[in-house]
């Protein structure tokens, strides 16, 4: 078997993994990083970017179909048509540029990278089945970025039509009939899209809301929009599994239980870290709960092994792992990083988009603490109204002692975009004060923001 | 409750299989994450075992000097939950609850002092938020943490300070630029320049393998033996004249000449009239063994510690040999190839801090013997002679004795003796 010897193994090569490689090797640690599948992990092969890209057609799509129709726009065109199996074309198109410049970036940086299952041995020996055959890394030190994947319901099995997002991205023709099991933020993603490109959707949705991890103003937009696209929402109803013939999905609401046509299940109720098949189990490392224990340095309970990204709990975002992924290589480059970061901005796009960051008024609350809230709806702007959605609002939370500014959240339409300057203000330490006094330019959605604080110092001017 | 196993870890650099050198618990403590729950050691290093898990231990693999086998079992433990082994298999042989043998493990003493380190799986203390904090003190967002920018927080950690200690002079507390720049200032003396900064973190170092048989070996004389020590003045200008002669006379076939055969030779000499010092005390036994033959320990620092390997028979030896059996065996000793036998059985010891000798030590005796040697470093001084002061070369010797067994005047005597001998050496070499 052949033998390899190197300071930092990575295993895993998605956003976490890959930006920790690179920052190491940047850094000068001669670094190996390993993924069976291609480089990108699933954000870049079949999560965030896949799924964007198909938002972007689906937008598309229905607008070209609003053209067709009647709108305010005055705008008059034929009904349009899409082939999916092109637009799938294009997205892979996207992925291959993005994964191979991943390749060309950890190159760059000097990092070998190898295409193979990796198991355990010991804390520092890893076994990589590669094509060519076994080979043995030896490292002294191993960063675990083994990501996540989709939870599969037994009474839904994937496989056929059933679908987990994985293959929801990858669909050559628009479904007629699509059901989407789960109404968090990846359903729902999804579903509007294909709603948009013309399926049928349904969204099953076991609790009382969809989006349950936010509050009802916030998803109110989003529900609103579901409605009037002709998403049909169950909540309190759960998935019990197709019905004898295969043809429909029976579903339980209440005590009825409805047969809803189903084309294609997508089956989205959440997502798993991935601690099984690379060894967990030889290399006894502490959990916490369903994750990895990491510390400030994410270092797990075994000395210079260290775990990031989705394997190490929630908040489980790119964005995220990507930035343990520096500290850890900084960390055993020999520099004094802790994780340290107050506000981990998460974004839903769904339609209208959702940021959210720091506590929410009802989490303040929850903690003790006195805040002032203050809200600036889009319907007040003009921005929002030029550009044909005025739903949704940008909130600020500020602890009322000081006007210290302790979460932002904000729906609307491309409201993804501002999330920059909520985490910046967050991460700064701004108060209402210094978001108020910021020029914000004329006419963006940004001034919404500057609004909000200003009416959290009673100067509000526009409302 | 389940069974958790710990396995012997592949501690790398190719070891197949490893020396226990020590339990740090025994069957039924229970220990706790992280614990050090034993040691082993290669012929490059010891290395210590965690348990990264809570539990009891149920079952150790073997015993301490034993060789075990990287990958295979070295602890069962009791834990809540599953454990990662089925209850049902049995335990390989090995030791068990109700087993007769000793354990020859230590108490788990504490493992980790409460370093003021912070550890995160501890909930910290939760600050007080809602509050306006008081006039001072810094302030702290949701999260507990003081309020400052990414960059003045990279830059307080870069220099090592807590953000806590600074009361930030920004809306709602923040902690700004400039107010580190006013934090650290305060912190250097007045007037100068210099830019020191504090650190955090203590590091625990466990006492195993070669530091902790000195450890136990310095403990034991200490505690045991009533220490006399004697410092004596020696003019050693004729030695030295001496050695330079033979030296240069000799040394291309024999070999270089260093003080210390010249040392052996005086207390081969001095033991012979004085044998009480050429002795082992027995306490225990209330026995005192004098010894016919003159076996000399070298104190001799080594990469890994204190050791101390024995030049047989100096009675025997003309200064030659004596030289070349000392630098064998340094050199043995300090790349770890020295025999149990070439590292015992002294009568007594010299030791020697070469150019850093000082001008005086206190030296610990080599446990059972009675006295050891030290020798100071050879400086010149003015000495009175013949109704001048002349430069001379001097030498101190600090020599201490076991006060149980030898009386102040014998050892005062002793010391005359070897001041005697070092001083006249052309007398003392004669027969060679």
């Amino acid at each position: 078997m052949e033998e390899i010897d190197c300071e930092l193994l990575v295993i895993g090569a998605g956003p976490g993994g890959y930006v920790c490689a690179i920052r190491a090797g940047r850094l000068g640690l001669d670094t190996i990083i390993v993924d069976a599948a291609q480089l990108g992990g699933t954000c870049l092969n079949i999560g965030c970017i896949p799924s964007k890209a198909l938002i972007h057609a689906g937008n598309a799509f229905h607008n070209a179909m609003t053209f067709s129709t009647g709108n305010p726009l005055g705008i008059k065109s034929g009904a349009p048509s899409i082939d999916l199996a092109a637009t799938m074309t294009w997205k892979d198109g996207i992925v291959t540029r993005l994964t191979s410049g991943v390749g060309g970036l950890l190159k760059k940086a000097k990092v070998r990278h190898v295409t193979g299952r990796a198991r355990f041995v010991d804390g520092k020996t890893v076994d990589v089945e590669t094509a060519d055959g076994m080979r043995r890394i030896r490292a002294a030190h191993v960063v675990i970025a083994t990501g996540s994947e989709p939870v599969e319901l037994p009474q839904l099995p994937f496989g056929g039509k059933v679908l987990s997002s994985t293959e929801a991205l990858s669909l050559t023709t628009v479904p007629e009939t699509l059901v989407v099991v789960g109404g968090g933020y990846i359903g729902l993603e999804i579903g509007t899209a294909y709603r948009k490109l013309g399926a049928q959707v349904t969204v099953v949705e076991l609790g009382d809301s969809i989006l349950p991890q936010y509050d009802a103003a916030l998803t109110k937009p989003v529900s609103d929009r579901l409605a009037r696209l002709g998403v049909e929402v169950l909540t309190g109803a759960s998935a019990e599994g197709l019905s004898r013939d295969g043809e429909t999905l029976l579903v339980r609401v209440g005590e009825d239980i409805r047969e809803i046509d189903a084309d294609k299940i997508l089956v989205t109720v959440g997502r798993n870290p991935v601690t099984a098949g690379w060894g967990l189990s030889e290399l006894g490392l502490e959990m916490d709960g369903r994750f990895l224990r990491i510390d400030d340095r994410c270092r797990t309970s075994m000395r210079e092994v260290y775990a990031i990204g989705d394997v190490t709990g929630e908040p489980m975002l790119a964005h995220r792992a990507m930035a343990q992924g520096v500290l850890v290589a900084e960390v055993i480059a020999g520099g004094k990083r802790r994780w340290d970061h107050g506000a981990i901005p998460a974004v839903c796009f769904v339609d209208p988009e959702i940021v959210s960051l720091g506590l929410s008024p009802a989490e303040a609350e929850t903690r003790g603490i006195a805040v002032d809230v203050a809200m600036f709806p889009f319907v007040a702007s003009g921005r929002a109204m030029t550009e044909g959605d005025d739903s949704g609002f940008v909130r600020i939370v500020c602890r009322k002692s000081d006007g210290l500014v302790l979460g932002i959240q904000a729906v609307g339409n491309n409201i993804s975009e501002l999330s920059a300057a909520f985490s910046l203000a967050m991460e700064m330490g701004a108060t209402a004060e210094d978001v108020a006094a910021t020029i914000h330019a004329h006419p963006t959605r940004g001034e919404s923001f500057q609004e909000a604080a200003l009416r959290i110092l009673g100067r509000g001017l526009h409302v | 409750m389940g069974i958790y196993v710990i396995k012997m870890p592949d501690i790398g650099e190719g070891v197949a299989e490893a020396e226990l050198v020590e339990w740090s618990v025994k069957l039924g403590d229970p220990v706790r994450e992280d614990e050090i729950v034993a040691a082993v050691m290669t012929d490059k290093a010891t290395v210590e075992i965690p348990t990264p898990v809570n539990g009891t231990v149920t079952w150790l693999a073997c015993d301490v000097g034993d060789q075990i086998a990287v990958g295979s079992e070295l602890m069962h433990l009791d834990v809540e939950g599953e454990g990662n082994r089925s209850g049902a298999s049995a335990a390989p042989p090995g030791r068990k609850p109700g087993d007769k043998r000793v354990s020859p493990s230590r108490p788990a003493g504490p493992q980790r002092a409460a370093a003021p380190q912070e550890d995160i799986r501890a909930p910290a203390p939760t600050p007080r938020i809602g509050d306006r904090p008081r006039a001072g003190l810094p302030s702290r967002d949701a999260y507990g943490r003081p309020i400052a920018s990414p960059a003045v927080r990279k830059r307080a950690r870069d220099a090592g300070i807590d953000l806590r200690r600074i009361a930030g002079s920004g809306p709602a507390g923040r902690i700004t630029h400039a107010d580190l720049d006013d934090y650290t200032a305060s912190l250097e003396p007045e007037g100068t320049g210099s830019f020191y900064t504090p650190v955090e973190g203590a590091e625990d170092i466990k006492v195993t393998g070669l530091r902790r048989r000195i450890a136990e070996r310095m403990d034991a004389a200490n505690r045991h033996i009533p220490h006399i020590t004697i410092v004596e003045e020696v003019d050693v200008t004729e030695l030295e004249d001496l050695r330079q002669r033979l030296n240069g006379d000799h040394a291309e076939s024999r070999g270089k000449l260093t003080v210390l055969p010249f040392i052996m030779r005086a207390i081969v000499r001095a033991v012979s009239e004085q044998p009480a010092f050429n002795a082992h005390f027995l306490d225990e036994q209330s026995i005192i063994r004098r010894f016919d033959a003159v076996h000399i320990g070298i104190a001799t620092q080594t990469p890994n510690g204190l050791m101390v390997p024995v030049v047989r028979n100096a009675e025997a030896m003309v200064l030659w040999e004596a030289a070349r059996e000392i630098g064998r065996l340094a050199e043995a000793s300090r790349g770890g190839s020295a025999t149990r036998y070439e590292l015992s059985g002294s009568t007594i010891s010299i030791t020697s801090l070469g150019p850093l000798g000082a001008l005086a030590t206190t030296p610990i005796i080599n446990r059972p013997e009675v006295a050891i040697v030290g020798i100071n470093k050879i400086a010149t001084r003015p000495l009175w002679l013949d109704g001048e002061f002349k430069p001379r070369q001097v030498m101190n010797i600090s020599c201490s004795f076991d006060h149980r067994v030898i009386d102040g005047w014998d050892a005062a005597v002793f010391v005359q003796k070897l001041k005697a001998l070092l001083e006249a050496p052309a007398a003392m070499c004669g027969e060679e």
